[in-house]
């Protein structure tokens, strides 16, 4: 009998705690964002640092993203192809492949790329940084470590996203340029014409300010998770760091897909 | 009297369910050297970090000049902030960044100066702590104890008020240990900083500090200059002290100055307890300029060297202690005093033919020096401080010798 009671009230108790945790977390993170994206505006600006991390996230990442783009673009080239030919609209390969690269495979192919190369590489910098004791040394030299070290990461993902994902969006369909008309024999002109006429400017906007919330959320999540490691419960020194790495790619992937649906969801 | 600087009134600190300072009161003297000592995990490091503001206390307040740090505004403790300096125990050396820009980062982010000024204060600093064959390498590259030093050059070069040691000598051999304690006593009085430096390097701290605060057991059990500390007669504080010192003087393998004068106390103080004895005071003059001029490691290899020449004449002949941070104290039982000036003449011989203290002479940065020693003659019943004022009233010359920067 006391069994039965006792259950819902350690429920309820366990419950509770969870939820108190996750918003005390959010109310963190929101801090925490807010004001490293507060001080990018703020005098002494970070613009060396800035260029610095736009050269880590941006050209280092290029390389794997012109890779990825290429065999993307060259997979939807061949899957678009088979499956418009059943229907006689084979023709409408090029738009196919531009409109799903630009306004979606574009973006989120682009955050997780630069999730598991620089995203990872940011929260393990941070949090080494923080269970070594630099980033107290800093706070005690009276360098503010947010616009020390996040500010000019949020900066730099905020630049490098958008590029990237053109890049990526040229790249994509130059690969399916490569299947469809080098490989398949479709009409080169014809290929290049639809995607002239059915791309608008909307998909082409819609695709940059998905890459410019992706740019937000990987860096955010990837600093932070890096800034608290010493804060994770069960993880102190290389361990927690390994933890910190970890949730930052598994939480920046899942919240950039959920919020390509939002947002898709939103502008369609 | 040196003003109140820092203040701790009532300060409990809790990690979870463990509390780590429990109602702890202590000040911190403007100006002067204090030394926190305690066994690991006693909350020394705590303590440094709630000066400095990284850590906030759960009950109690931190006063900086008589004000509460928790009642300052943002901008005050800012301004407080910029007056410390803080060398942490694991150096925090960022290791993306080479020797030159960690020393260069508080300049570089927090002064204008132009590029030119920087590289002149932070070349000034590096050559001073011997450390211009690393300037560009990273600290991964370099030993532990350059490390150290690399860590003392960046919280020195911004020239600040306040400076908080976190086991400085944490790791480091006798001679580069006793080499930081030096160049930190040394700059203390160069700069004129408040010094805070957490250690248990006892009883080498004890030479370099005015005040000493023994953190046990979640409090403060004693404060004060370290002379009070050897007059203080308590149990809990002769354990404590007895726990953390080792047997000899790890510098030069001599008795420690306590056991010493306990020995003293015990074997020739007491009336009618032994003969006549002689006490002979070495004295290493003109070592601050060594310091400067030829660097701190060269300094305590002079000191080292003396003490093994000592121990060698001397050995169990007596007993011989580090008095002062250039002084050496011996007592010889059953030894006449002419036998000792012959005695002192062999080791004079010894010094001047540079058989003891190698060092090659150097035309840039040599300075010279000299090693001194006077004879007192003691009987039963007398004060150890009478005997050394006497035997420094009547010092000589045994050598005066030339020293070089390390090769």
């Amino acid at each position: 009998m006391s069994n039965i009671l006792t259950f819902p009230i350690l429920f309820f108790n366990h419950l509770g705690r969870i939820s108190i945790a996750i918003i005390n977390e959010l109310g963190a993170l929101t801090i925490f964002s807010f004001r490293a994206a507060a001080l990018m505006f703020s005098y002494p600006f970070q613009f060396k640092k800035t260029i610095h991390q736009v050269f880590f996230i941006g050209v280092k990442s290029l390389l794997v993203i012109v890779i990825v783009a290429i065999f993307t673009g060259m997979v939807l080239g061949l899957q678009g192809y088979y499956t418009l030919v059943k229907f006689g609209s084979e023709g409408l390969l090029g738009a196919a492949v531009a409109m799903t690269l630009i306004r979606e495979l574009g973006p989120v192919l682009t955050a997780i790329m630069i999730i598991g190369r620089a995203g990872s590489s940011m929260a393990a910098e941070i949090g080494i940084m923080r269970i070594s004791e630099q980033i107290d040394c800093l706070e005690t030299m009276d360098i503010d470590s947010s616009r020390y070290l996040i500010s000019p990461r949020i900066g730099a993902a905020l630049i490098s996203f958008p590029l990237l994902t053109a890049i990526f969006d040229v790249i994509g369909i130059i690969g399916g340029w490569l299947t469809g008309v080098l490989l398949l024999n479709l009409n080169g002109g014809i290929y290049f014409h639809r995607i002239e006429s059915s791309v608008a400017l909307h998909d082409v906007a819609g695709g940059f300010i998905k890459s410019f919330a992706f740019a937000l959320i990987v860096s955010i999540i990837c600093c932070y998770q890096g800034y608290f490691t010493h804060t994770k419960p069960g993880g102190f020194g290389a361990k927690g760091v390994s933890l910190a790495t970890t949730s930052a790619v598994v939480m920046s992937c899942i919240v950039v897909l959920a919020a390509d649906y939002a947002l898709t969801s939103f502008m369609l | 009297m040196s003003a109140n600087l820092i203040e701790f009134r009532n300060v409990t600190k809790r990690f979870g369910e463990r509390t780590i300072l429990d109602q702890v009161n202590c000040t911190i003297e403007e100006g002067q050297t204090t030394t926190i000592i305690g066994k690991s995990g006693v909350g020394k490091s705590v303590t440094l970090k709630h000066i400095i503001g990284l850590l906030e206390p759960d009950d109690g307040d931190i006063l900086f000049h008589d004000k509460p740090l928790g009642k300052m505004r943002r901008k005050e403790r800012r301004a407080m902030r910029r007056e410390f300096s803080y060398m942490f125990q694991n150096n925090a050396l960022f290791d993306s960044m080479t020797v030159f820009e960690n020393i260069a980062l508080p300049l570089v982010e927090k002064t204008s100066f132009d590029k030119a000024e920087i590289e002149r204060r932070v070349v000034s600093k590096v050559e001073q702590l011997e450390l211009s064959e690393v300037l560009h390498k990273y600290p991964s590259q370099i030993s532990g104890g350059m490390q150290k030093r690399v860590a003392l050059a960046r919280a020195l070069v911004t020239e600040p008020k306040i400076v908080l040691f976190d086991e400085p000598t944490t790791g480091l051999d006798p001679i580069r240990k006793n080499a930081v304690l030096g160049m930190i006593a040394h700059y203390q009085k160069q700069l004129g900083f408040t010094a805070v430096v957490v250690s248990h390097d006892i009883p080498d701290v004890f030479f370099i500090s005015n005040r000493i605060i023994i953190l046990y057991d979640r409090q403060v059990i004693f404060q004060g200059s370290p002379f009070e500390l050897e007059i203080f007669d308590h149990p809990l504080i002769e354990e404590f002290i007895h726990s953390l010192r080792s047997l000899k003087d790890e510098r030069n393998g001599m008795e420690t100055r306590r056991s010493f004068e306990r020995q003293f106390v015990h074997e020739y103080g007491l009336v009618n307890t032994r003969d006549e004895f002689t006490v002979i005071l070495f004295t290493i003059k003109d070592l601050e300029e060594v310091k400067k001029n030829a660097g701190d490691i060269t300094a305590q290899k002079i000191i080292q060297s003396l003490a093994a020449l000592v121990e060698k004449h001397i050995g169990v002949m007596g007993i011989s202690a580090r008095h002062s941070d250039y002084e050496i104290l011996s007592i010889l039982p059953h030894m006449d005093q002419n036998r000792v000036e012959k005695l002192l003449q062999r080791m004079g011989k010894e010094l001047r033919n540079h058989k003891v203290i190698e060092v090659q002479n150097d035309a840039g940065a040599c300075q010279a020096f000299s090693i001194v020693a006077g004879l007192a003659h003691g009987k039963p019943g007398m004060e150890l401080d009478t005997l050394v004022a006497q035997a420094k009233s009547r010092q000589v010359s045994l050598a005066v010798l030339s020293c070089s920067k390390e090769s």
